[in-house]
């Protein structure tokens, strides 16, 4: 018993050491401090007294020219505008070589806003965007678009979230409609994207992008090297889900990782799973058939993705704004099983079991070579073998790969005059489907208002 | 059961040591800027662990929100940055991102310099077409000692108020810290007086806090509007009014490019000084003040 008293009193000096000698100098150090601290209050206020007199000396001589330059201490806002508020201005030239009405991504059945596009001149999706801390534990953000389709100008409900901040131990939490964290483009709004249009398979997968309702968790570990974990749970409504369920429609699972190589180079790695058990009704095709009753795939089913995703970025001494690399890789695999009808056709209805396989991938590169300018380099590349009882039906809803391989090859060059505005040439070859497409777009995307965010 | 219960005590004890030395557990500070994780290096000492987000070499202006980066202030306990919209491009990002609700803004643990000091050059009209301008003011004042001594203040006593446990020490080295920088002040004004009234051609906007401490006079501005690359009109235009109205030498950052600011030192043969734009690494604030102040001094006429 002695010697573990003993014990636990050299344990409690051992460990407390600094605390001791702390309490019995204290007394000492804190008249020794009193003493400095009077002296030193002193010379600084002289010191301030002086500044003043330059500053107030200063401000004489400005006013003459300038009502006032000097500013109160600000305030934490981030921002003039309260809330952050800015909108989007997009407009574009293109020319295509074969007309968009007959674009078509043989097996893959398109829907949403898949497609190439209006050729000629045409404004893309202008979009008002408003965002803010709502106060020191949630923020909150909605994004507008506005476009034109048919004639028509409709107004699309982007993005319209709330999100916890303040929960702390590396948790967040987001509620509301938001793109989903399935692969490393997805995330991002189109206008930040490098390429005028969407990679193939997202056009082919997702409509060009993901967007649900619902709920997503994410959780950052205690680590040096950034590690994210991540779910959704989505309402399904919308592609590639369209599921008429209530409830949980769809959801998602993500983990990133990433971190920094010495000061000029740093990465990320991606993986994600979306999932959707109950899908039912999911329409397609729709804007490719054209003339006479049309006969829209509907698909009952289930379905899986996942994906990968891979990014690095080199800059010079880490300073990206004069001069940067920026090299992305994604993979995606969908695996899909139920039953195909078509929708207008027969009586009877068209219908066929429906096993299908789709994947692909895209890499591209980004070399901004002067601060105003960036070139790139995109090459997409997809791939699918579906079955079904019914060869015939499977082909009338676009998912018969017809033997062939959908690929492109795209190249950029952008003039950014300032941190607000782009113009991007792009130039694509198209091979999405047999016949051979030439595709060239000017592109213009200007942001109004408040600063946007810089992504990784 | 007696040997137990010897085991108990010997383990209780060690519980309490280790609770009573979590008192002197190091605080995490994310600092978005060099000078900002020096001058808390030098306040904090032993009790703070201090990560600079960016280098001397890097421009604030222009930082993605990289995963390393969330990372970080995910652990941070306190954040020391310039505020004034200098890092509205990324810092807020991180924050949203980093699931950290210590250092959300209105928190003790969100410390923005600007917060605690008047700005120079709040533009009266807020407009684009000026350039990429911060409506709150210049927010490159760490060039100028006395915000740094106010800053100083308030960072100590924030300090405190995180981690009340050291405050004995931080109100130390607080005060040292006063003492030595208000030294090294009137001594930089006496030994770098030469430099007062000296005439410059500046390539960003960014020594106006320089300018007023030492009496520099800039008379031209490479940058057409902040942030915005200059143009050869623009400089063959400076280089017009340089004829007019001559200069001693020109100001660069040394993380920008210098490219026009060599072209111009080729027309005119003035002496370009690439200054370092904060603290390298292991340096402190004192030492890279003496090191941009020779500089200059060096490049006098």
């Amino acid at each position: 018993m002695h010697k573990t008293l003993l014990m636990a009193a050299i344990t409690a000096t051992l460990f407390n050491s600094n605390m001791v000698f702390a309490e019995s100098e204290t007394d000492s150090i804190k008249q020794q401090l009193d003493a400095l601290k009077k002296d030193y209050e002193q010379r600084i206020q002289a010191l301030e007294a002086r500044q003043l007199k330059r500053d107030s000396n200063l401000k004489k001589v400005k006013v003459k020219s300038a009502l006032t330059n000097t500013s109160r201490p600000v305030s934490t806002g981030s921002n003039t505008f309260n809330p952050a508020i800015s909108l989007i201005l997009d407009g574009r030239y293109a020319r295509f070589d074969n007309g968009p009405e007959n674009y078509e991504l043989p097996g893959f059945a398109l829907a949403g806003e898949a497609g190439l596009g209006e050729k000629g001149l045409s404004i893309g999706h202008s979009e008002l965007i408003i965002s803010a801390n709502i106060d020191d534990k949630f923020y909150g953000k909605m994004t507008l678009a506005l476009a034109e389709h048919e004639g028509a100008t409709e107004v699309e409900l982007e993005e319209a979230f709330i999100q916890a901040l303040g929960l702390g131990n590396g948790m967040t939490v987001k509620a509301g409609r938001f793109f989903s964290a399935i692969g490393y483009l997805n995330k991002q709004h189109a206008h930040y994207w490098d390429f005028a249009d969407a990679p193939l398979i997202y056009r082919g997968l997702f409509g060009n992008q993901l967007i649900d309702d619902g709920l997503q968790f994410t959780y950052i570990a205690p680590t040096d090297t950034f590690l994210q974990l991540g779910a959704e749970a989505l309402s399904g409504s919308r592609h590639p889900a369209s599921g008429r369920t209530n409830g949980i429609g769809a959801w998602t699972a993500f983990a990133d990782i990433g971190g920094d190589i010495g000061i000029e180079h740093s990465w990320q790695l991606g993986l994600s799973h979306w999932q959707a058990n109950e899908i039912e009704g999911r329409e397609s095709g729709g804007h490719a058939a054209h003339g006479g009753a049309a006969e829209t795939p509907s698909f009952t089913g289930d379905s899986k993705i996942n994906a990968l995703d891979l990014v690095y970025k080199w800059a010079p001494n880490g300073n990206p704004k004069n001069q940067s690399l920026k090299l992305q890789f994604e993979y995606f695999d969908r695996k899909e099983n139920g039953t195909v009808s078509m929708l207008n056709s027969g009586p009877p209805v068209e219908t066929t079991s429906y096993d299908g396989h789709q994947k692909g991938w895209y890499a591209q590169a980004i070399y901004q070579f002067k601060p105003q300018w960036r070139a790139g380099l995109r090459y997409d590349q997809l791939d699918s073998n579906s079955t079904g009882s019914d060869v015939a039906v499977l082909g009338e809803a676009g998912l018969d790969n017809e033997g062939h391989t959908p690929k492109r090859t795209s190249a950029m060059l952008e003039w950014l005059p300032s941190e607000f505005s782009r113009v991007r040439l792009q130039y694509n070859r198209d091979d999405s489907y047999e016949k051979t497409d030439n595709q060239l777009l000017l592109q213009y995307t200007m942001s109004l208002g408040s600063h946007g965010a810089h992504q990784f | 059961m007696f040997y137990q219960g010897e085991k108990s005590v010997w383990l209780g004890v060690l519980l309490l040591s280790l609770c009573s030395n979590a008192a002197y557990a190091q605080i995490n500070v994310f600092a978005c800027e060099p000078e900002w994780a020096a001058l808390t290096q030098e306040l904090g000492g032993s009790a703070v662990k201090v990560y600079s987000a960016t280098t001397a070499q890097q421009d604030p202006h222009h930082i993605q929100a990289r995963p390393s980066l969330i990372a970080k202030v995910r652990r941070a306990d306190l954040l020391v940055c310039t505020g004034a919209e200098l890092e509205v491009g990324w810092l807020p990002l991180l924050l949203r991102r980093s699931g950290n609700g210590n250092i959300q803004p209105n928190r003790p643990g969100h410390f923005m310099a600007a917060d605690h000091i008047t700005l120079l050059e709040k533009p009266a009209v807020l407009d684009r077409s000026l350039g990429d301008i911060h409506a709150a003011g210049n927010p490159h004042f760490h060039f100028d000692p006395y915000r740094i001594l106010q800053i100083a203040k308030a960072l100590t006593t924030r300090m405190a108020k995180i981690d009340p446990a050291n405050n004995d020490l931080y109100q130390k080295n607080g005060l040292d810290f006063s003492r030595k920088w208000s030294q090294a002040i009137t001594q930089w004004e006496q030994q770098f007086r030469a430099l007062r009234g000296r005439r410059i051609v500046v390539s960003h906007n960014s020594w106006v806090y320089l300018e007023q401490w030492l009496g520099l006079k800039k008379v031209a501005t490479l940058e057409p509007k902040p942030g915005i690359p200059p143009s050869s009109t623009h400089l063959s235009k400076v280089l017009a009014e340089l004829k007019q109205n001559p200069a001693e030498m020109i100001l660069v950052a040394d993380y920008q490019s210098d490219k026009s600011a060599r072209w111009l030192a080729q027309k005119t043969a003035l002496p370009v000084v690439g200054l370092p734009f904060s603290v390298a690494e292991k340096e402190s604030l004192m030492q890279w003040f003496d090191r941009f102040l020779n500089q200059l001094l060096e490049a006098v006429p």
